[in-house]
């Protein structure tokens, strides 16, 4: 019983950076209709980013989100005036297929980059708290991990309240739901989607962070993070921030059931079973609008 | 104020509007008919920057919209209360009202805005905190021409107010209507119900297969044997 339990703690643990990593794709894929494929990369070059500044500056990785998040909104920018600009300017449908041909090759690029500049090794940021566990009854709760929940937490609360309160965040919001009314109110959608897609990508630097302080970093864990990311978004549907994390924390959980019943390599296929079940059963997700 | 000269607009391949010359002048209220699918509504779509017009020229106040993007349009003061209404329907009254403040020529008038719009439509200000889609079609009419309202146009442009709502509520949106006019807002109604519009407006213009096909005093073209054939029917009375 404690073994599951055990199971099921770690499961929600991770399950609050599926939801910070799906929390960014479904910014963007809610307010541009554009599909990032390379989410996962980006979340990658996060984790790489957050390895150096902890390695060369000597900050403690939590304090690194600090320069990490800014950086991965630079990227962001970048990439939007170098590539994402151009899908958007195509109507709906020729969109998800351009910036899947799109998403595909940078995702392809960056791990090539990244295997080239830093090699396919394993690398995990080492705190002198590392090792620290919380012992709960017969639960033990590894502190790094739980802290990583509660900046994900803090992180998802205050991308809602900016896009429930901040003027741009509102906008944001409008063009999420109609770009064309959008338009209409004087909102330049153009921006919007700048915005939205440079927040997306600071949130992916975010989770790249937490993911390299709790587990580890290596070129090829993209694909990993973008196929999680896209079962959170499908599970818990668009359109709510909070329903996003609920929905990280539900796999997670989920995951972890399922391997300590049918053993480990059956976590990975219980995302893609629930990730079916939900397109069939209720393809605008648990909490989508 | 609006003038339009020949111009032409299409979708795709599908040619939509030929030639379409009218205009509509400061402190006017000017009605556009036509039956369905004979371009009304493309036509204002070409003006607001939704589409861009093939041929042809769209100006405003001797400016050229046609080479603006659609929010910049909004800016110079010319609003869309769009077919459908086109809300955010998962946010508040309020949030709506205040997105319609957001082009810059708007929001130091927001303040002001949001009384205007709540003395036309006090239903609203209990509402203010409602999701818009929990709403009658009528009160969500009342947000769309409030939404448009808060961008402090100098011109109005309805697309099928009407449409879809209660006749009492239909009379109430064009009395509204009038009022705003009264404030000195220029307003470019397309309407359906040619009745309520004529009884509007000023001057009409009728729009049949993209083409401007008849122009002339709402009262005049009250009494035209082909308005009251085509959009009146046969049983409608001689005014």
């Amino acid at each position: 019983m404690s073994v599951l339990a055990q199971q099921l703690v770690l499961g929600l643990l991770i399950g609050g950076l599926y939801g910070l990593a799906a929390a960014g794709l479904s910014l963007v894929f809610g307010v541009m209709k554009v599909l990032d494929v390379a989410h996962g990369e980006l979340i990658m070059l996060g984790g790489y980013m957050a390895f150096f500044v902890v390695a060369l500056v000597g900050l403690d990785p939590f304090v690194s989100l600090l320069v990490v998040i800014p950086l991965s909104l630079l990227l962001g920018l970048a990439l939007y005036w170098g590539l994402f600009g151009f899908v958007v300017r195509a109507d709906e449908e020729t969109r998800v297929k351009n910036s899947l041909l799109i998403g595909f090759g940078l995702a392809l690029a960056l791990h090539a980059l990244a295997v080239l500049l830093w090699t396919a090794d394993e690398r995990s940021i080492i705190t002198p708290y590392g090792g620290t566990v919380l012992s709960v009854g017969d639960l033990s709760i590894p502190v790094v991990r739980l802290v990583s929940l509660g900046v994900a937490f803090a992180l998802i609360g205050g991308l809602h309240l900016l896009l429930a309160r901040w003027r741009w965040g509102k906008a944001i919001r409008a063009t999420a739901e109609d770009w064309q009314a959008a338009l209409l109110t004087g909102i330049d959608v153009r921006r919007a989607y700048l915005l939205a897609f440079a927040i997306g990508t600071g949130l992916a630097g975010a989770a790249g962070t937490l993911v390299t302080v709790g587990y580890s970093v290596s070129p090829s864990i993209g694909l990993e993070w973008t196929l999680k990311a896209l079962i959170v978004v499908v599970l818990a549907g668009l359109g709510s921030m909070i329903g996003t994390f609920v929905g990280g924390l539900l796999l997670g959980v989920a995951e972890a059931a399922s391997a300590a019943a049918f053993g480990g390599p059956y976590r990975e296929v219980v995302g893609l079973v629930i990730f079916v079940i939900v397109l069939v059963v209720r393809p605008r997700g648990l909490f989508g609008r | 104020m609006l003038e339009i000269r020949d111009l032409d607009a299409a979708y795709g391949d599908i040619r939509v509007l030929t030639g379409v010359t009218l205009s509509v002048g400061p402190g006017e209220i000017v009605a556009l008919l036509g039956p369905n699918g004979a371009g009304k509504s493309t036509l204002l779509n070409s003006i607001a920057g939704l589409l861009r017009p093939r041929a042809g020229a769209v100006r405003f106040e001797g400016e050229d919209l046609g080479r603006l993007h659609a929010h910049l349009i909004v800016d110079r003061g010319v609003a869309l209360v769009p077919e459908g209404r086109r809300l955010f329907g998962g946010m508040s009254v309020e949030d709506n009202l205040e997105l319609g403040a957001f082009a810059a020529r708007a929001r130091p008038t927001r303040a002001a805005g949001f009384e205007r719009v709540y003395a036309l439509f006090p239903d609203l200000r209990d509402r203010r905190r409602q999701l818009v889609r929990a709403l009658s079609g009528g009160q969500q009419q009342m947000v769309a021409v409030g939404r448009a309202l808060m961008t402090n146009p100098k011109l109005l442009m309805l697309d099928e107010p009407s449409l879809g709502i209660a006749p009492r509520l239909v009379r109430s949106i064009m009395e509204s209507l009038a009022e705003i006019n009264r404030g000195g807002v220029a307003v470019f109604l397309v309407e359906q119900n040619v009745q309520a519009a004529l009884g509007l407006a000023h001057r009409a213009y009728v729009l049949e297969s993209g083409r401007i096909a008849l122009q002339g005093g709402a009262a005049e073209l009250l009494s035209d044997p082909h308005v009251r054939r085509a959009y009146l029917g046969p049983l409608a009375v001689r005014p």
